[in-house]
């Protein structure tokens, strides 16, 4: 069973220099409680693993939005990514160079998530062929395979996964809501330590075994009080 | 026209391609303008990236901004008869061959069919999201855009410009044409009755073949 811990409490769990993965797409989905305690952490130096940095504005009104916090309070040191178009402060502090940055194509990302917590050794894709990411540090060589060429991408993991469900039951079940999910499902199973953000908290049983998304056994601590 | 008019002529043009039961992709900007233009009884499939099949449109009853996005992070809704998938589900659709079409924007499209749409090295790294995989993997590749960019053209004879994907592309919609990418290079297949050859010629930095059977885009 998870421990629930409070926003700041997870926070504390998470150490200066640690690679985090943060579920989420344009803030939707991000565990906002616990990047708003990490944000006033002071702690930094972090590798962001993450679909994208956000961006300022946004539905909850505030001056930046979920993962754009991190960026905005320069607590990230690498950022890998696949769009940053929307928050223009990556591009800033990537041209001063305070900000290291790797780009990668979106399905290739999500993929190699998936190979970091599924034991697989890479990915194997046709996308990015014939472009710059042939050059992508992540990309471990080119092959041929049937006449057609694939970029072997690299896995990733991070220390900590930090992601955002809408129900999850006492147990660490997760559903999500809409869109939530993106890369939080796979982010669940390619990070040592898993921190959920809840928006409720269930009894166990409240969420029908069949509906469950991310189960429990990936899942290491709760916490209540998501936004929504 | 003036440039809304020019987007919503290529949006329209472009609803066109559209078959029935289609799983569609559209990019930002102009192409998200094509769904109001399906032909009646054409009901396609939409596509959003980070998770959804079937989007429908978003009232004030169904609006969650805060978990119900589309891919570019504004207020979205499955509709009924559609689902909420994950990233990598997402992608293996694109890449699977299960996304019929992809309509994009781009910053060149050559006559090789090869496009850039995600980089300007030195002024502009947004990063290239979903695209390139939208163009490895979408059975067909749109590209719906204005011909020039300030009137300098954007069909290349070769992109000059990092490429999202190399020969990708099938179709290419602006206002002053329709042109497919063949395996003999570019070909104008409809002209837009208010430009001439000649003017589409000029706009157009590729050689272009002109279909025998050349017909009025409207």
């Amino acid at each position: 069973m998870p421990e629930i811990i409070t926003a700041a409490a997870a926070a504390a769990l998470i150490p200066d220099g640690a690679t985090l993965m943060l579920g989420g797409f344009m803030g939707c989905g991000n565990a906002h409680r616990v990047i708003d305690a990490l944000a006033r952490s002071g702690k930094g130096n972090f590798t962001v693993i993450s679909n994208d940095a956000s961006m300022p504005g946004g539905p909850t009104g505030e001056e930046f939005y979920g993962t754009a916090k991190l960026i905005h309070n320069r607590q990230v040191g690498k950022l890998i990514a696949t769009h940053v178009g929307l928050n223009p402060e990556v591009a800033t502090q990537t041209n001063a160079g305070e900000l290291e940055l790797v780009l990668l194509p979106q399905g290739s990302f999500a993929e190699m998530i998936r190979a970091g917590g599924a034991g697989l050794g890479g990915v194997i894709t046709p996308t990015g062929v014939g472009t710059l990411v042939e050059d992508n540090p992540f990309v471990e060589r080119k092959i041929a395979i049937d006449h057609r060429d694939y970029l072997v991408m690299k896995p990733l993991q991070a220390d900590v996964a930090l992601i955002a469900g809408y129900y999850v039951d006492r147990c660490g079940n997760v559903w999500y809501k809409g869109t939530m999910r993106n890369f939080s499902s796979l982010m669940a199973t390619a990070a040592d330590t898993v921190i959920a953000e809840a928006v409720h908290i269930v009894e166990i049983g409240d969420i029908l075994p069949e509906n469950v998304v991310t189960p429990g056994i990936f899942v290491n601590y709760l916490v209540d009080g998501g936004i929504g | 026209m003036d440039k809304s008019q020019i987007k919503e002529f290529i949006a329209a043009r472009v609803a066109r391609e559209l078959s029935h039961g289609d799983v569609v992709n559209l990019g930002i900007g102009l192409p998200t303008l094509i769904p109001k233009f399906l032909p009646a009884g054409i009901k396609v499939f939409l596509q959003a990236e980070n998770g959804i099949i079937g989007a429908g449109v978003v009232n004030d009853d169904t609006r969650d901004q805060l978990h119900i996005v589309d891919a570019g992070g504004q207020p979205a809704i499955a509709a009924p008869g559609g689902s909420y998938i994950d990233s990598a589900t997402s992608f293996g659709l694109i890449r699977g061959g299960h996304v019929d079409v992809t309509v994009l924007g781009a910053l060149q499209v050559d006559a090789g069919g090869n496009l850039s749409n995600w980089i300007i090295p030195g002024k502009m790294v947004p990063g290239m999201g979903g695209a390139m995989d939208l163009v490895v993997g979408a059975r067909k590749v749109i590209v719906a855009m204005e011909h020039t960019q300030k009137g300098n053209p954007k069909i290349l004879r070769r992109c000059t410009l990092p490429l999202t994907a190399a020969h990708g592309v099938d179709l290419i919609v602006t206002e002053m044409g329709v042109i497919a990418v063949t395996e003999q290079g570019l070909e104008l297949r409809e002209i837009n009755p208010e430009f001439s050859l000649d003017d589409i010629k000029a706009a157009t930095a590729a050689p272009l073949k002109v279909t025998p059977a050349l017909v009025s885009m409207r």
